[in-house]
């Protein structure tokens, strides 16, 4: 069953102005429950924009949005009852916490739900160990946190809420190397242990690669292909064209198939690529025995 | 949305005004203040209109944003009018009511106030739409400079002003960000009494102040990193300098306050 569904879907900023411009342009979008989903796109391209349309917070110019089988802007009333629905988790969401602890701060989302005690604190306790953060940490002041745990916090404040779709803008941006996959490593987590739709944004083609069961493209406003990842890097000249690349692996054993190594699947995890070449070699050894 | 509010009025442009030194321009809205009030009479305060609408036909200002000038006036100009009216009692009488009466006299002065008071605002406005927010300070801190001799920190104020202003917008766009992102967390903004209303502020303007400290962190930073220590010694891209314009400028006010002080005299 599809739990975010859009017919049509536009959004311009600044109509009647001189600075009108399209930001989602007809957009139709059909996403089933359970799915892990990229979202890629230059910047510009309208990722942002669109999500904001999933819960609400921007209305669409024309078209429908339904988030699961309801219609979104049909009743205002029910708007904040869908908000719930599906957790957003914006760029840089630390510059969002404000309460005096952590515990507090994740139970902001819980608490506007109108949950009772003990469920907001199960809640809370529960993300908090999903995301890695122990009880001490809980009681300590957000604003006294490093950066990394700092946006563990804002992101298990959305967590928290069970959303039944989370939907993250670049997550891991501004973060070391180590912070990013420790960060993209619990929504991998979260989304096992949920089941839950989760839609990642990112700008980087290794991580979408690595993590996420679908793949949607966003190229001027308009969605470019949605597919699964090896249906996606299958189209590895149209991405470079529009600006995209493709992951290094998937480049990298393009050129080896261009070479004439004998290899047919498309390779956008290094793991998977690994293992194909290893078994390559032990062939070509047995063949030499 | 937050977007659409504007802050300055500065309408951009290629005229004569715009092109005008910002101190001279300063000055010469003092004073056109001082020929208003030098109006004696109806007669001399035509010549005072004549000059704010010359000014306005020179500046190409469309006509849209006079009256976007005057709309926070109205109330004041239509309370002046109305303690004229009521409380000016010599004169012919035109209309009487038990203790109300209305006089020639008053109406005379209602309508000479309130013209005064439109071309008060109108003609000062031009100075704002047709000069940017930072060539305003600019010229603020060099027609203030002389109170540098008596220790008035005035290129600190003129700089707390600048980078007050440039980062209006910012805030404005941060203020969005977090608004958007609490929302998302189920803020409910909207609904419900006065008291709740002001509490569900706070999500929003803890964090805001916490950016806004850690900006005015960085941006010290940044400027000491650029050796920035002050106005001691210190040069500017842009010159301000005079030129043609600006003497023109002067000179048609100065034959526009001398028209009003004849008028005074033939007419008075």
């Amino acid at each position: 069953m599809s739990v975010i569904k859009a017919e049509k879907l536009s959004y311009i900023y600044g109509e009647n102005t001189p600075f009108r411009k399209v930001a989602v342009d007809n957009v139709d979008l059909d996403i089933d429950e359970g799915e892990f989903i990229g979202v890629i796109g230059h910047t510009g391209s309208g990722k942002s924009t669109l999500i904001q349309h999933f819960n609400g917070l921007l209305k669409p110019t024309s078209g429908s949005i339904y988030i699961d089988g309801e219609k979104l802007w049909e009743d205002k009333a029910r708007l904040r009852a869908i908000r719930f629905k599906v957790g957003l988790v914006f760029q840089y969401p630390e510059y969002q916490l404000f309460e005096e602890t952590c515990y507090k701060d994740i139970s902001f989302g819980p608490k506007n739900m109108g949950l009772s005690e003990e469920e907001i604190d199960k809640r809370v306790r529960e993300t908090a160990r999903l995301v890695g953060l122990s009880d001490s940490v809980l009681e300590k002041s957000p604003f006294e946190l490093s950066g990394g745990q700092k946006r563990r916090v804002a992101i298990a404040g959305v967590m928290a809420m069970e959303p039944k779709v989370l939907v993250l803008d670049e997550p891991a941006s501004g973060l070391d190397p180590k912070g990013r996959s420790q960060i993209l490593g619990l929504i991998r987590d979260y989304h096992k242990e949920k089941k839950n739709t989760v839609m990642l944004v990112s700008h980087s083609m290794e991580d979408v690669a690595k993590h996420c069961s679908k793949i949607l493209v966003m190229n001027n406003a308009k969605i470019f292909c949605y597919d699964t990842p090896v249906n996606v890097f299958h189209r590895a000249e149209e991405l470079e064209q529009m600006g995209l690349a493709v992951p290094q692996i998937t480049r990298v054993f393009n050129r080896l198939r261009a070479m004439g190594l004998g290899i047919d699947d498309d390779v956008y995890t290094v793991s998977y690529g690994s293992e194909l070449l290893l078994k390559k070699l032990k062939d070509r050894q047995e063949g030499a025995l | 949305m937050l977007k659409d509010i504007t802050i300055g009025q500065f309408f951009p442009g290629n005229s004569p005004i715009h092109r005008m030194d910002s101190r001279i321009k300063l000055l010469l809205t003092v004073a056109f203040i001082v020929m208003l009030f030098l109006a004696g009479n109806i007669y001399s305060l035509c010549v005072g209109i004549a000059f704010t609408i010359l000014s306005y036909v020179i500046s190409e200002i469309p006509f849209k944003m006079i009256l976007k000038s005057l709309k926070p006036i109205l109330p004041i100009i239509i309370f002046t009018s109305i303690l004229n009216l009521l409380f000016i009692r010599t004169g012919d009488v035109y209309w009487e009511w038990k203790i109300f009466k209305i006089t020639e006299d008053g109406v005379d002065t209602a309508v000479f106030m309130s013209i005064r008071i439109i071309c008060l605002i109108v003609g000062s406005s031009l100075l704002t739409y047709t000069t940017s927010p930072i060539d305003l300070t600019d010229g603020l801190e060099k027609l203030l400079s002389p109170l540098k001799k008596i220790k008035v920190p005035v290129h600190e104020l003129a700089m707390m002003m600048t980078i007050a202003l440039r980062f209006i917008p910012t805030l404005i766009e941060e203020t969005d960000k977090i608004m958007q992102a609490q929302k998302a967390r189920g803020a409910d903004m909207e609904t419900g009494s006065v008291f709740k209303r002001a509490k569900a502020l706070v999500p929003i303007l803890i964090p805001l102040f916490v950016s806004s400290f850690r900006r005015a962190e960085e941006l010290a930073m940044a400027m000491e990193c650029r050796c920035y220590h002050g106005g001691e010694g210190r040069t500017r891209m842009k010159q301000l300098k005079l030129h043609l314009v600006d003497l023109i400028a002067a000179l048609i006010v100065a034959v526009f306050i001398a028209g009003v002080i004849a008028v005074n005299i033939i007419a008075g």
